[in-house]
C-alpha cells in the first residue's frame, strides 16, 4: 500500500523529518505517537502533498507508483484522504456543493458517471447515520460556524464518503470529548475492511482505546525511534515520552 | 513562485473565449464627431425635433467639457475624432420567426451560448438583442403589448412613443451630467425602451444582449426605463464582445424611473473583452448608470457582475427622492491581468425616511487594480434615513491591488450610515483543502470565489445567477476559478 524509504523534508529550510522508514500493507492500521514538533504533522502533510513540504530525499511508494510525482488532488483521487487537525473554513460554499464536487472529481478520475444531485442526495443521507451527522450541518457553508467537535466528525462524513484506501488522521482526536471521540471512532471503525489502511496521527493514547492499531511507531526529531505493536501505545501512556527522548538524547 | 502562484497564473493567463468577430455587413459612417455627424445620425433615425435639440445640446455641452481625471485609472488619451459614431447592421432585420434571421447571426449567438430559440419558450424570457447598435430581434413583445408593457428598442420608442421619450429621457441622467453621459446624449444610436403602465406587475424577467461587432466603431447605448405607479419590472442585460487590437469606446447610459410604489430591479453581468494577458486591447466602459426613486415608496435594485472590460468606470446610482423609497447596490467585480475598475454606487437620500444598501465584493488577479468608491449623501430634508454599506475585497496573489474609496455626507442628526469593509488574501489552505478532496486548484478558486460572491449572486434572477457563476468561473480561467 505505501513504502516511505528514507525521507528527508524541510520546511523553511529546516529539516523536520530525518530518514524515515515505514511499510504500511493492507488491511493495516498504523498510529504515529511522538511528542509535540517531533514531525507527525509534517508527515501526514507530505503524504498529502502539501507545497510548502520540501522533500530533500528519500522516496515514496503509494499503490506501487512515485507519490511524490502526483499533485494533491491526483492522490486524493486515488484514495489517498487526510483528515486535517484543523479543518478549513470556506465561507459561502455549502458543505453539500463541496462534497458532491469531491464525490464527482473522484468518479471522474475513476472513469465512473458522475451522480445526479439526487443520487448524491441518497448517499450523502446514509452515509451521515454512519457518523451521527446533524443534517442541518451540510446545509451549511463548509465548517464554518462548526463547534471543534462538528468539524472533526465532519472530516469523517467526508471519509465515508470518498472511501479512501489510505486514511491519514491527523491529530483527530484533538479537541474532542469522550462522547465526540467515540463516534468518530466509531465511524473510523466503520469504514475498516481488508483492503483499506489507515495512519492516525495522535499525541495521546486515549483514541487509541477505541481505534485499535496493528503497529505503534514513536517519532521523534524527525526519526522513527521505535515500533511495536499496540502494547507500545500503554507503556507511552504509563511512561510519558521523557524515557524515549533520554534514549535518543544521549 | 508557489505550485498556487503558478496554477492563477496560468488560469489568469488563458485567453479570452468569446473572442470572434462575425461578418456581417455593417453600415457605418465617416469617423469623427461634429454637429453634421450628430445631424446624420438624428436624420439616419428619422428622429423628431426634440431628439436633435436633445443630442445637439448635449454634444454642445459636451465641446466644453473635459475628460473626469480623478477615477484611480490610466485611462489611455482617446481620440474622439477617430471613431465612427454610428454602425447599423445593413440587413436590419424584421422577422416573426427565426427561420427568417441571418443565419450568420444565428451562429454568434449559438457560440455566445445564447440560444434565442430556447430563450423563447425557456424561463418566459423576451429578449430584445442589440447587435451592434440596431435592435436586430425582439420577441415576446405581443405577450407584453397585451399587459400594455412597452418593451422595444429605442429607435422604435422615438417612433412610436415619443410623449414617453420626451417626458422621461434625461431625467435620471441629464444631458450634460458628465462627460461620457454627455457624449452618450449626442450620439447614442440605439440601446432599449421600457415602460410598465400603472399597477402592471411584469410577469417575465426582461433582457437584453449587447454586443460590439464593428471594428473601430463606439457603442453608445441608451437604455430608459420607465416604471409608472404600483409597478414592478426585473430587468436583465448581459453582453460580451469579441477579441480585438484596438481599443473600443463604450460609454452607455441607463435611465430608470420609477414612480409611487413601484419596483425595479436591474441586474447585470458584463463580459466586454478585457485585453489580452499582456493588456493589448479590451474595451474601455464608461457607464452612466442612475435610477430615480421620484414616486413615494418605490425602490430600485442594481445588482451587477463585472467581469470584463479593459478600464471599467461605473457607479450605478439611486436618488432617493420619494418619501420611504429604498435603493439597492449588490456588485461583483472581478478584475484580472491588466484590467483596471473603479467601480461602486451612489446613494442621495432626499426624501423622508429613505433607506439604501451597498454590497460591494471586489476580486483581483493578475497584475490588475480593483476600486470601491461610493458615495452617500443624506440630505438636511432626509430625516430618519439609513445606509449600509459593505465593502468587501478579495486578492488572489501579491501582484494585484484593491482600493476603497468611501464618501459619506450625512446633513441631519436623525440618520444611521454603516460602512463595513474588509481586504482579504484567497487561502492557500482553503485550496489544499479542496486540493485534497480531489478537486484541483482552478476548480477550488472557482467555488471559494463564488462562495465569496454569493450575497450578490444570490440577488440575481435565477436563470442569470448559473450565467454569472460560469462567467466568474471563466473570467478566473481568465484568473478566477
Amino acid at each position: 500500500m505505501l513504502s516511505i524509504k528514507n525521507l528527508y523534508v524541510s520546511v523553511d529550510g529546516q529539516e523536520i523529518l530525518k530518514g524515515i522508514n515505514l511499510e504500511i500493507n493492507p488491511g493495516e492500521i498504523h498510529a504515529i505517537m511522538g511528542p509535540n514538533g517531533s514531525g507527525k504533522s509534517t508527515l501526514a502533510n507530505v503524504l498529502a502533498g502539501k507545497e510548502e513540504y520540501e522533500v530533500t530525499s528519500g522516496e515514496i511508494t503509494y499503490m506501487g507508483e512515485d507519490l511524490l510525482e502526483k499533485s494533491p488532488e491526483d492522490r486524493a483521487r486515488e484514495g489517498l484522504f487526510l483528515s486535517f487537525q484543523y479543518p478549513v473554513e470556506i465561507p459561502g460554499v455549502p458543505m453539500v456543493n463541496f462534497l458532491k464536487a469531491a464525490v464527482n472529481e473522484h468518479r471522474k478520475y475513476k472513469g465512473e458517471k458522475e451522480l445526479t444531485a439526487g443520487e448524491f442526495l441518497k448517499m450523502m443521507r446514509e452515509k451521515m447515520e454512519l457518523v451521527d451527522m446533524h443534517p442541518n450541518l451540510t446545509n451549511r457553508s463548509v465548517n464554518e460556524g462548526f463547534s471543534g467537535g462538528e468539524k472533526k466528525k465532519n472530516e469523517i462524513f467526508q471519509m465515508a464518503l470518498l472511501e479512501p484506501k489510505l486514511a491519514i488522521m491527523d491529530e483527530t482526536d484533538s479537541g474532542l470529548d469522550i462522547d465526540a471521540l467515540k463516534t468518530v471512532a466509531n465511524g473510523v471503525n466503520a469504514l475498516r475492511s481488508p483492503e483499506n489502511s489507515t495512519i492516525v496521527v495522535t499525541h495521546y493514547q486515549r483514541l487509541l482505546d477505541y481505534i485499535v492499531p496493528d503497529f505503534v511507531h514513536v517519532l521523534y526529531k524527525g526519526k522513527i525511534v521505535k515500533s511495536a505493536g499496540k502494547e507500545l501505545a500503554f507503556e507511552l501512556e504509563e511512561k510519558g515520552y521523557d524515557w524515549i527522548k533520554q534514549e535518543n538524547d544521549n | 513562485m508557489g505550485e498556487q502562484d503558478k496554477i492563477l497564473n496560468e488560469v489568469t493567463q488563458s485567453e479570452y473565449k468569446y473572442g470572434f468577430v462575425t461578418e456581417i455587413e455593417t453600415d457605418i459612417i465617416e469617423k469623427g464627431l461634429n454637429e453634421d455627424v450628430i445631424r446624420l445620425i438624428s436624420e439616419k433615425k428619422n428622429e423628431p425635433e426634440f431628439m436633435l435639440n436633445f443630442r445637439l445640446e448635449a454634444f454642445r455641452k459636451w465641446e466644453k467639457m473635459k475628460m473626469p481625471d480623478w477615477a484611480y485609472l490610466k485611462i489611455p488619451p482617446i481620440d474622439f475624432q477617430a471613431i465612427s459614431y454610428y454602425a447599423a447592421p445593413v440587413k436590419k432585420p424584421k422577422y416573426n420567426s427565426l427561420d427568417e434571421v441571418d443565419p450568420e447571426l444565428i451562429e454568434t449567438f449559438n457560440k455566445l451560448g445564447i440560444p434565442i430559440e430556447e430563450q423563447k419558450q425557456l424561463a418566459g424570457v423576451a429578449v430584445d438583442v442589440v447587435m451592434d447598435s440596431v435592435s436586430v430581434k425582439t420577441t415576446f413583445k405581443e405577450t407584453l403589448a397585451e399587459k400594455g408593457i412597452i418593451f422595444c428598442s429605442f429607435s422604435d420608442a422615438v417612433q412610436e412613443h415619443p410623449e414617453l421619450v420626451k417626458k422621461f429621457l434625461g431625467q435620471a441622467v441629464p444631458v450634460a451630467d458628465n462627460y461620457f453621459a454627455a457624449l452618450n446624449s449626442a450620439v447614442f444610436s440605439d440601446g432599449s425602451f421600457c415602460y410598465i403602465p400603472k399597477g402592471v406587475r411584469c410577469p417575465m424577467e426582461l433582457s437584453t444582449y449587447f454586443r460590439i461587432n464593428a471594428a473601430n466603431t463606439g457603442q453608445f447605448e441608451r437604455t430608459l426605463i420607465v416604471a409608472d405607479d404600483d409597478s414592478y419590472v426585473s430587468y436583465l442585460e448581459g453582453c460580451t464582445a469579441p477579441m480585438r487590437d484596438d481599443n473600443q469606446l463604450h460609454a452607455a447610459v441607463v435611465e430608470i424611473i420609477a414612480l409611487d410604489r413601484a419596483e425595479v430591479k436591474y441586474s447585470t453581468v458584463q463580459n466586454w473583452y478585457p485585453g489580452d494577458k499582456n493588456g493589448k486591447g479590451g474595451i474601455y466602459n464608461f457607464v452612466t448608470k442612475r435610477g430615480v426613486c421620484r414616486g413615494v415608496s418605490s425602490k430600485i435594485s442594481w445588482t451587477q457582475v463585472e467581469t470584463g472590460s479593459a478600464i471599467t468606470w461605473k457607479y450605478p446610482s439611486c436618488i432617493l427622492l420619494g418619501d420611504n423609497s429604498v435603493g439597492e447596490f449588490n456588485s461583483v467585480a472581478v478584475t484580472n491581468n491588466f484590467q483596471q475598475a473603479d467601480t461602486g454606487s451612489k446613494m442621495i437620500h432626499i426624501g423622508k425616511n429613505t433607506k439604501s444598501t451597498i454590497v460591494s465584493k471586489g476580486i483581483s488577479a493578475g497584475k490588475s487594480d480593483n476600486s470601491y468608491r461610493g458615495l452617500v449623501k443624506v440630505m438636511p430634508g432626509a430625516i430618519n434615513s439609513r445606509n449600509f454599506s459593505q465593502c468587501d475585497s478579495l486578492l488572489l496573489n501579491d501582484t494585484c491591488g484593491a482600493h476603497t474609496f468611501p464618501y459619506i455626507e450625512v446633513m441631519n442628526k436623525s440618520s444611521i450610515v454603516e460602512h463595513e469593509a474588509t481586504t482579504s488574501k484567497i487561502g492557500e489552505d482553503q485550496i489544499f483543502y479542496c486540493n485534497q478532496r480531489g478537486i484541483d486548484t482552478e476548480k477550488a478558486i472557482g467555488m471559494i470565489v463564488n462562495g465569496y460572491a454569493k450575497e450578490v449572486l444570490n440577488k440575481l434572477p435565477m436563470e442569470f445567477a448559473v450565467e454569472a457563476q460560469k462567467l466568474l468561473q471563466i473570467s478566473l480561467e481568465g484568473s478566477v476559478g
